[in-house]
């Protein structure tokens, strides 16, 4: 209704006097946000490319990635932003903290690729352009929503349809009468891929223990007792030493009382 | 609100929508300043009563109680100072990357029913996804300083970060399912009513796995006893060793904002968000038929609220900072992965199985199931609620309800 007045208003009558403020009004202000998002994502994107320093890298590619999510917030799709912001962006900050640990050492401090990684790389990523700009030039037209005109779509479908049921329900189905399936066996396919993956990184990842103390150990538990002992302003040294015990705390317990 | 502009003052759309836009922010920006000046405040008192002495007195009168303002007004004019082997971008735009993904996440906190900056229909997930980037300022901060202490702390950040994420995410799901909504909006609004109709009060399982968030929380925004990223006593200041004036107290607005926002969510998660103990608004009668004034002042009522509850948790987790030892690196882990994540996992399966036996609450009557509750004259007169799928019990049907 708002906007309904304003076109009349402006149209015939004062035409001449907002002829000013129109170029601003006509303005579609949806596309003026996709542009500045898809700019940063663009900058950042060539800013992964053009550094050295790893660290930065992960930087920019976190910048890059969270001005997409940005793209499918203004896009309406909330969830596969959200997703974004979960999975890319934070999945980066592993990238990140690999790079800082990385980098403490001197010699990977920067990566410089060679030639032949650069051309393999430019004709990889030419590629991938090239049909990118293929599938967007073959859409016919491109929908163009105004501001608080989008409505977005809720998530709740999606997880329904993971679940095994379609509440969306798709038209091809209810004219067959079949029962529309959802997508439960993939969806339990790929979580239990990801559960053997998990269990399996969790095994060799993890510590080997030894079923017997070694020498050292014993040592070790020696050292750090007199550490703490010392620090307590006790110089002499427990007369035994608890063989298993290691735990200093429980030797300056029993030295206290 | 732009509707209003749009309709009633006769404003072109895009000035509605961006003034709009700007108030929230200014507003959000505010609740992140100004909860950030008087928990400060608060922090600094409590922790002098804790180890009994009286903390800031003479600061503006009684109680101390500008101290914040003048220790802000310091840090405003304090030199900005950077090591020499410093990564000079990096460092600088470190505190800024913390606060700002404070600052985008309470974009989509609810403080009253409407009274939130974007409602979005995957509220929960997007704030804790957001949440979970603050974590990046710590980490360039601690890289960039070029400094060790720094980057222990970054080093400690990081690894408590794959830690506490786990269980915090499965935490969340639980009031989730019981919603039937990643919506914070619907999930506050199915607890409307009485105290009883709160999710902590659900059953047994909600009610431990709130404790276990709790913990993932504290752990979350890097508070005592799992400060281990700034570690005082071990690491001169951790991650914002090198770190000096306005730059510093970005870092602090970015952990108190956290705080904040964080018992805001356990607010509206586990504890009826902006729905008092006692339905004040629905014992008085107020209906659909009262105005719109009514529904205002009901909503400021709801405002107040929630901020009660979240103060009362930033406090809380003050109380427990001043109470508890911190935990070595390796304990926190421990805690995190070993305990806190089996536990809510099988308090998931737990809230589950429970709300299949026992659809309608323990003793019929005194809690309304979840789900039935909608005090129907909540919805705006802008019609803005999302469409709420309502999981029947025997999780059969499920229908999509405008």
């Amino acid at each position: 209704m708002g906007s309904e007045s304003m076109i009349s208003l402006s149209g015939p009558v004062l035409g001449p006097v907002l002829a000013i403020g129109l170029p601003v009004a006509a303005i579609n202000w949806h596309s003026v946000l996709f542009l500045l998002f898809a700019t940063l994502a663009s900058i950042f994107a060539v800013g992964v490319v053009l550094t050295d320093n790893v660290v930065r890298m992960a930087l920019y590619l976190v910048f890059s990635l969270a001005a997409t999510a940005g793209l499918f917030f203004l896009a309406g799709a909330e969830f596969i932003g959200a997703m974004q912001l979960m999975i890319y962006v934070g999945g980066t900050l592993v990238l990140l903290v690999f790079g800082v640990m990385l980098t403490a050492q001197a010699p990977f401090v920067s990566i410089k690729p060679s030639a032949a990684d650069r051309t393999l790389a430019g004709l990889a990523g030419s590629s991938l352009l090239v049909v990118l700009l293929a599938a967007a030039l073959s859409v016919d037209s491109w929908q163009r929503p105004g501001l608080g005109e989008v409505t977005a779509p809720t998530a709740t479908p999606l997880g329904m349809a993971l679940l095994g049921m379609r509440v969306d329900g798709p038209a091809a189905g209810a004219a067959t009468g079949a029962v529309a399936n959802g997508y439960l066996l993939p969806f339990e396919i790929v979580s239990i891929h990801l559960l053997v993956v998990l269990v399996g990184a969790a095994y060799l990842a993890r510590a080997k223990r030894r079923r017997t103390p070694r020498p050292i150990d014993a040592a070790a538990s020696v050292v750090s007792a007199v550490s703490v002992v010392e620090g307590s302003e006790r110089v002499e040294l427990p007369a035994v030493v608890p063989p298993r015990s290691g735990s200093a705390s429980a030797l300056v317990a029993g030295g206290s009382k | 609100m732009a509707a209003f502009l749009i309709n009633s003052v006769r404003l072109p759309e895009w000035l509605a929508w961006t003034i709009t836009a700007l108030v929230a922010a200014a507003l959000i920006l505010n609740v992140i300043a100004g909860g950030a000046l008087a928990f400060i405040w608060a922090e600094r008192k409590i922790a002098a009563r804790i180890q009994d002495r009286l903390g800031p007195t003479r600061t503006g009168g009684r109680f101390g109680w500008l101290q914040s303002l003048a220790d802000g007004i310091k840090l405003l004019a304090k030199e900005d100072l950077m090591p020499d082997g410093a990564d000079g971008m990096l460092f600088r735009i470190a505190p800024y990357v913390s606060f700002c993904a404070s600052f985008c996440a309470f974009i989509a906190l609810p403080f009253a029913f409407d009274f939130v900056g974007q409602r979005l229909n995957v509220g929960v997930f997007f704030v804790i996804a957001v949440l979970g980037l603050e974590v990046f300022g710590v980490i360039l901060a601690g890289y960039a300083s070029a400094s060790k202490w720094s980057l222990f702390g970054a080093m400690r950040e990081a690894a408590q970060v794959v830690s506490y994420e786990v269980p915090l995410g499965m935490c969340v799901v639980v009031p989730v399912m019981l919603a039937g909504s990643m919506d914070l909006v619907t999930i506050a609004e199915k607890q409307a009513g009485w105290l009883t109709n709160w999710y902590l009060f659900h059953d047994p399982f909600t009610f431990v796995i709130f404790w276990v968030y709790v913990t993932c929380a504290v752990a979350s925004v890097n508070r005592a006893p799992f400060d281990l990223a700034e570690a005082e006593s071990e690491l001169v200041a951790g991650f914002h060793t090198e770190y000096s004036g306005l730059r510093w107290s970005f870092f602090f607005m970015a952990e108190y904002a956290s705080m904040f926002l964080v018992s805001a969510l356990a607010a509206i998660l586990f504890m009826g968000g902006w729905n008092g103990p006692v339905p004040l608004a629905a014992l008085a009668g107020f209906s659909e038929g009262n105005g719109d004034t009514a529904h205002y002042l009901v909503r400021v009522v709801g405002l107040a609220n929630l901020l009660t509850k979240a103060t009362l948790g930033v406090l809380f987790m003050m109380w427990i900072r001043w109470t508890l030892p911190r935990l070595r690196i390796d304990q926190v882990m421990t805690t995190c992965l070993k305990y806190c994540t089996p536990i809510a996992a099988a308090m998931f399966a737990g809230a589950m199985l429970w709300q299949l036996a026992f659809p309608g609450g323990l003793i019929p009557g005194m809690a309304r199931p979840a789900g039935e509750i909608r005090e129907g004259w909540l919805e705006g007169p802008g019609g803005q609620s999302a469409p709420v799928v309502v999981p029947s019990v025997d999780g059969t049907v499920a229908k999509a309800v405008r």
